[in-house]
């Protein structure tokens, strides 16, 4: 079950915890990994790691000609792109009447915008091949709302609708298009809480605990595997219970 | 019937599973040969390889029948 040999598999935001948990388990069940994130040292030691099958590609998802270059280089890299994870992801909080139109646009560009261009991107490869997965890492705050992130917020809701649309239009060409949605996971982002505020965020939580960046990665693995293929415009919420959609 | 027409007529039978007889100079991808818009882009995509050329999306849309394929393609290329 859910071995990916032969497939390969671009993450984006792999130098961060979820996207390098992300990128681990798709090599361990073997795929061939491109590497994307904008900090290239975390990506070399992820590589180094991984050894063989492990390429990097350092991007800047803000940059647009960036990332209208990145799926030509991933499929000159690997051979093909099979397996796109949408994982990157950045956050400026702030309320509302506060916002600023530039933290407003850097995180709706990187979340959403440079989603929608890796996808469009690797698209024509896999309806060519009958086959192709494309995972969008999402939140539970696209779906609940977050009082101080309506720009995240709405970068993640974004994301599940875009996924729908997306996979009703290439279904009939063996590509899947999916999000998964983690709620609290132990990562840099939720690092920065703390201990009352991660008592408050865990009393929400009927497993009573954080979860951890390879349970996202399993759901990743699941939807990007050959047993998924019956799978698309899902949203695989994977958060303790938190919240149930 | 000219090499690029043959060409043409070749990639739309093979990708739509249509009758080679059906293919006929007016015939609408999408009204005539049971293509969805997908296939249309495909299609066009499938052209590109084979010719060489780049289809830009303004004028992809203005290939509806076989025949406007073959008059793109031959102009282009």
């Amino acid at each position: 079950m859910f071995d990916l040999t032969g497939k390969c598999a671009l993450i984006t935001g792999a130098s961060g915890g979820l996207g390098g948990a992300i990128a681990k388990v798709l090599h361990d069940a073997g795929a061939t990994v491109a590497l994307s994130g904008t900090r290239e040292a975390p990506l070399q030691a992820l590589a180094e790691t991984l050894g063989e099958r492990a390429h990097v590609l350092p991007c800047n998802l803000s940059d647009r000609a960036a990332v209208e270059a990145l799926p030509g280089q991933a499929a000159k890299a690997m051979g093909s792109v099979d397996i796109l994870v949408n994982n990157a992801g950045i956050t400026a909080d702030g309320l509302m009447l506060r916002m600023s139109d530039e933290q407003w646009d850097k995180v709706i560009e990187v979340n959403l915008t440079a989603a929608m261009k890796l996808s469009r991107g690797v698209l024509r490869g896999m309806m060519k091949a009958r086959w192709g997965r494309i995972v969008n890492i999402s939140s539970i705050v696209g779906a609940s709302g977050n009082g101080g992130q309506a720009n995240y917020a709405a970068s993640k809701a974004g994301m599940i609708g875009m996924s729908k649309s997306l996979a009703q239009e290439v279904a009939s060409r063996g590509v899947t298009v999916n999000a998964v949605a983690p709620g609290f996971i132990t990562t840099d982002m939720t690092a920065a809480l703390n201990d009352d505020q991660k008592a408050s965020l865990l009393a929400q939580v009927p497993a009573g605990r954080m979860g951890e960046a390879d349970e996202i990665a399993a759901a990743v693995l699941y939807l990007a595997s050959n047993e998924a293929a019956y799978v698309t415009g899902a949203t695989l919420h994977v958060n303790g219970g938190m919240s149930m959609y | 019937m000219s090499d690029i027409a043959d060409r043409v007529k070749k990639i739309v039978v093979e990708h739509l599973g249509v009758e080679e007889e059906k293919v006929t100079e007016n015939a609408s991808f999408i009204d005539d040969l049971g293509a969805d818009s997908l296939d249309t882009v495909e299609l066009v995509m499938a052209f590109e390889e084979e010719f060489g050329i780049e289809i830009p999306d303004d004028a992809a849309e203005t290939i509806q029948t076989f025949g406007d394929a073959v008059k793109f393609i031959s102009e282009a290329s």
